[in-house]
């Protein structure tokens, strides 16, 4: 018997809607939605398949039995592992409070059941990956508009011309937007894009800026001193809408393009041209904020920047510009409900909130937590118990050497995943999650022009010995005495528990796998009705963020010149690849036959000379030779000479992963140091501040004797 | 006469490979062949950016086909519209057809030991169903023509 599953797709954090078709318990074939995505879907999407028979997987509840990180492990059922862990979370709680234990998972629409488990529990302390993601745009975005990042939406199909500052939307693919890239282009719209190399989204550019790393807020301020100094704003908006501007135009004055070209290595005449097109465009010009911009030491003002160019193309809620998501209340709906429970009134163990005011509360900032963990002094507590809901602090974060160091200080480590995460080997527990086809989620709200409820459901019976995250906690939130919080037994009543009062039910979503609370797009709101739509104290786009002066923080940096490398050095950096998701999906068998390792982009006259030819072996090692990794060269002119790039998740070290077992080079493993530099103002970890030493490994074989 | 074509758009494919598992997935295959291939040229400064041009590439299904012929047990067969497929049940796996063709396109599945290669997903075809590259491309950048004769 043939069946169709509406679901979600899992295989990375963009959440495509899919369809998926499923023979005696196999899934034979998975498409996107051909209600939203016309069938298409990238190659992570189909190798979901090959997830699901993947036997390098956990397939039952383990406890450690050797020391962490030893490999050894005690195949347990559900219930003793739930009862071994709600001792622990018991003991802990009595002998050093709720708070001193920290869940972390990934952010997205299902981090309400994390949040609610956790502060049920007693523990203020949720936190997510985005330290080492979005913050930084995050941030600049709440301290500007007075909303987050996903406070507004890029219009990108009816827009003229798309600038992206290092946004590689074809690596860090999201198939939707990609596609309407594409139909902007092929409508004749234009594309420009800034890197430190040449990327598949930037092959795709009419216009290319290769400039030097840590050199963007340098190209980003020109231009605003550009379009200041031609009068190409928007007067009349900024007037109603936007404090502070005359100290932008004052704080721009002496950033000209000439100046930048020279800084970023690139002419002069290109950004003259580039703006003259902007000129031409207007208003109908997306400057996209940044994604991942946990990156330089300047990125949060590079994306504040980013932010404040496109008030100046006057795209805000405007078509081809930027949009304020509609959602429930828009359509005249009542919204879902999600599991909810009150912070406690407890200081944040990260410091978010009343050591650092600044900051958005919700999710804090993950990597503050090893201040806790390093010092009993300055913290109000200690960690004792940490939670990593498919989350992994170590592939994730910088230096896992020195984490493990920090986390030998808990108590507790508990990993709950799909897959074996580095984090996970290394824990006292794996709670083994299905996968996305094995499993039911909660229902979710999709805000929008077109605002939805999308659902994923299960497509197949779980393979192993896995469960799905809402029983999980459910199960633990029993143990725990806070079931009153998660008021479901079964994933039917927790559905119907959401669509109360809505009208719904979850059988509305078998024709097409969502439900649009409009039939038409919401159109945009009126010129006048903007005025309570930023959230900051004043109510307008704020140049000077009160937020950041009384942090002590300029809410206009000065330029600083990044650090140029010393001889023989390179600055490490990281990206994407449109097959693989950071480390998730490695040892998929599929992916891993497309990319099995990643190779080192090094420039060919910088690599000339070290002696370095394309595709020779290469030692990589950290500043202060605490790590070593070998990789293979891939030499090119496209990238900048004074970085080295790496696509990101690979060098695993998990035996059970054969496949990607000490496959490729580990980029965090090389960033000495880096655990500490963080952003002051934007709050997430400068991942591209760090420095490796680049030389041809001995390693390469000099003759070859056969016999 | 062949009937069908598939045909990249250069300009909206971003070499994401994901046609290359599509085929896969349908058709079952493990880890080894692929039966069809995104490739592109070295990147070339065009106007100041780094462009390429993406080819994709799986069977050509000649219109006179040096693999049918070799099969020593008429496995390979050629359609009436075009399409050269092969029939898994009479198939030895000999690969004498890899070793006829000029660019050796058809490969062993190691699950089953028999030849395979791209037959634009005929049973998708015979449904008025497009080849799974085509149907889930990533850009909608692959296209199945349908040929006619003028």
């Amino acid at each position: 018997m043939k069946k169709t599953v509406y679901s979600i797709c899992g295989m990375c954090t963009v959440r495509c809607p899919i369809r998926v078709e499923v023979e005696n318990n196999r899934v034979s074939w998975i498409e996107g939605n051909p209600h939203l995505m016309d069938h298409a879907l990238c190659a992570r999407g189909s190798a979901g398949v090959a997830l699901l028979d993947d036997d390098e997987r956990p397939q039952q509840p383990l406890i450690r039995d050797g020391g962490r990180g030893a490999g050894r492990w005690r195949q347990v059922s559900w219930p003793t592992a739930y009862d071994y862990i709600t001792e622990k979370l018991k003991k802990i709680k009595k002998e050093y409070g709720p708070e001193s234990v920290v869940l972390s998972s990934r952010g997205g629409p299902w981090q309400s059941m994390y949040k609610t488990f956790i502060h049920a529990y007693g523990s203020p302390n949720y936190t997510n990956h985005d330290c080492t993601c979005g913050r930084n745009t995050h941030h600049a975005s709440m301290s500007l508009n007075g909303v987050g990042r996903k406070g507004f939406a890029y219009d990108i199909k009816n827009t003229r011309h798309l600038v992206l500052f290092g946004r590689n939307y074809f690596a860090s693919l999201q198939i939707a937007q990609g596609n309407q890239i594409l139909d902007m282009l092929d409508n004749g719209g234009r594309l420009t894009y800034v890197d430190v190399r040449q990327t598949m989204t930037g092959v795709k550019a009419d216009r290319f800026f290769l400039v030097r790393p840590g050199t963007d807020y340098a190209l980003a301020l020109a231009v605003i001193h550009e379009v200041i100094k031609r009068n190409l704003y928007p007067k009349d908006f900024i007037d109603k809408y936007v404090s502070d501007f005359d100290e932008l135009c004052a704080f721009a004055e002496e950033y000209t393009p000439a100046w930048a070209a020279k800084e970023c290595g690139i002419k002069e005449k290109a950004i003259m041209a580039f703006v003259d097109e902007l000129a031409e465009d207007m208003p109908k010009v997306i400057f996209h904020p940044g994604w991942n911009l946990s990156r330089y030491k300047d990125s949060f003002y590079v994306s504040r920047a980013l932010h404040i160019l496109n008030v100046l193309m006057g795209n805000i809620e405007t078509e081809g510009g930027l949009f304020i998501p509609k959602g429930p209340g828009d359509c005249g709906k009542k919204g879902i409900r999600i599991l909810d429970c009150p912070k406690p009134d407890i200081k944040r163990g990260d410091g978010v909130g009343w050591k650092y005011t600044h900051f958005d509360k919700g999710p804090g900032l993950a990597h503050l937590f090893f201040e806790a963990m390093r010092s009993k002094s300055e913290n109000p507590y200690p960690i004792k118990a940490w939670i990593a809901m498919r989350h992994d602090p170590f592939c994730g974060m910088p230096e896992p050497q020195r984490q493990k160091l920090l986390f030998d200080r808990c108590d507790l480590l508990v990993s709950i995943d799909t897959q074996y995460s580095e984090f996970g080997w290394y824990s006292d527990v794996i709670l083994p999650e299905s996968s996305y086809l094995e499993r039911d989620n909660p229902i979710c709200l999709q805000k929008g022009a077109k605002p939805r409820l999308i659902v994923r459901r299960k497509a197949v019976e779980p393979k192993y010995d896995t469960k799905p995250s809402w029983e999980i906690f459910k199960q633990l939130a029993d143990r725990l005495d806070i079931s009153e919080y998660f008021p479901y037994n079964t994933i039917e009543d927790l559905y119907a528990w959401q669509l109360e009062g809505t009208g719904y039910t979850i059988r509305d979503f078998e024709e097409k796998g969502f439900i649009d609370l409009c039939d038409e797009p919401i159109p945009l709101y009126e010129a006048d009705r903007l005025k309570d739509q930023f959230k900051t104290p004043s109510g307008k786009i704020e140049i000077i963020s009160k937020r950041l002066t009384d942090a002590g923080l300029p809410s206009l940096k000065p330029y600083e010149a990044p650090d140029k490398p010393v001889r023989g050095m390179f600055r490490l950096l990281y990206g994407r690849s449109a097959v693989h998701t950071h480390g998730h999906t490695i040892n998929n068998p599929l992916l891993e036959e497309l990319m099995p390792a990643n190779t080192l982009w090094i420039n060919k006259r910088a690599a000339a000379k070290l002696g370095i030819k394309d595709g020779d072996l290469l030692d990589v090692t950290a500043s202060d030779a605490s790590y070593s990794g070998t990789i293979h060269a891939y030499v090119t002119e496209f990238i900048h000479p004074e970085a080295v790039y790496t696509v990101h998740g690979f060098g695993r070290q998990i035996p059970l992963q054969t496949r990607s077992y000490h496959a490729g080079l580990s980029d965090q493993k090389l960033m000495s140091g880096k655990l500490d530099d963080w952003d002051k103002a934007g709050g997430a970890i400068n991942l591209c501040e760090a420095f490796v030493f680049v030389q041809r490994s001995m390693r390469n074989p000099k003759r070859r004797i056969e016999l | 006469m062949n009937k069908y074509l598939i045909h990249l758009n250069s300009k909206r494919c971003i070499g994401c490979h994901a046609c290359e598992v599509h085929c896969k997935i349908n058709k079952n295959l493990p880890v080894g062949p692929i039966l069809c291939e995104i490739s592109h040229k070295p990147l070339k400064s065009v106007k100041g950016v780094p462009k390429t041009e993406f080819s994709f590439r799986s069977c050509y299904h000649c219109d006179d086909p040096f693999c049918v012929p070799v099969c020593p047990v008429g496995a390979m067969i050629k359609r009436a519209d075009g399409i050269v497929y092969v029939d898994q049940e009479k198939c030895i796996g000999c690969m004498a057809c890899a070793g006829a063709c000029p660019w050796t396109i058809p490969q062993l599945n190691p699950q089953t030991n028999k030849a395979i290669k791209c037959d634009y997903c005929l049973e998708r075809v015979d449904q008025g169903l497009k080849p799974a590259c085509v149907t889930k491309c990533t850009t909608h950048a692959l296209k199945f023509l349908c040929l006619t004769e003028i």
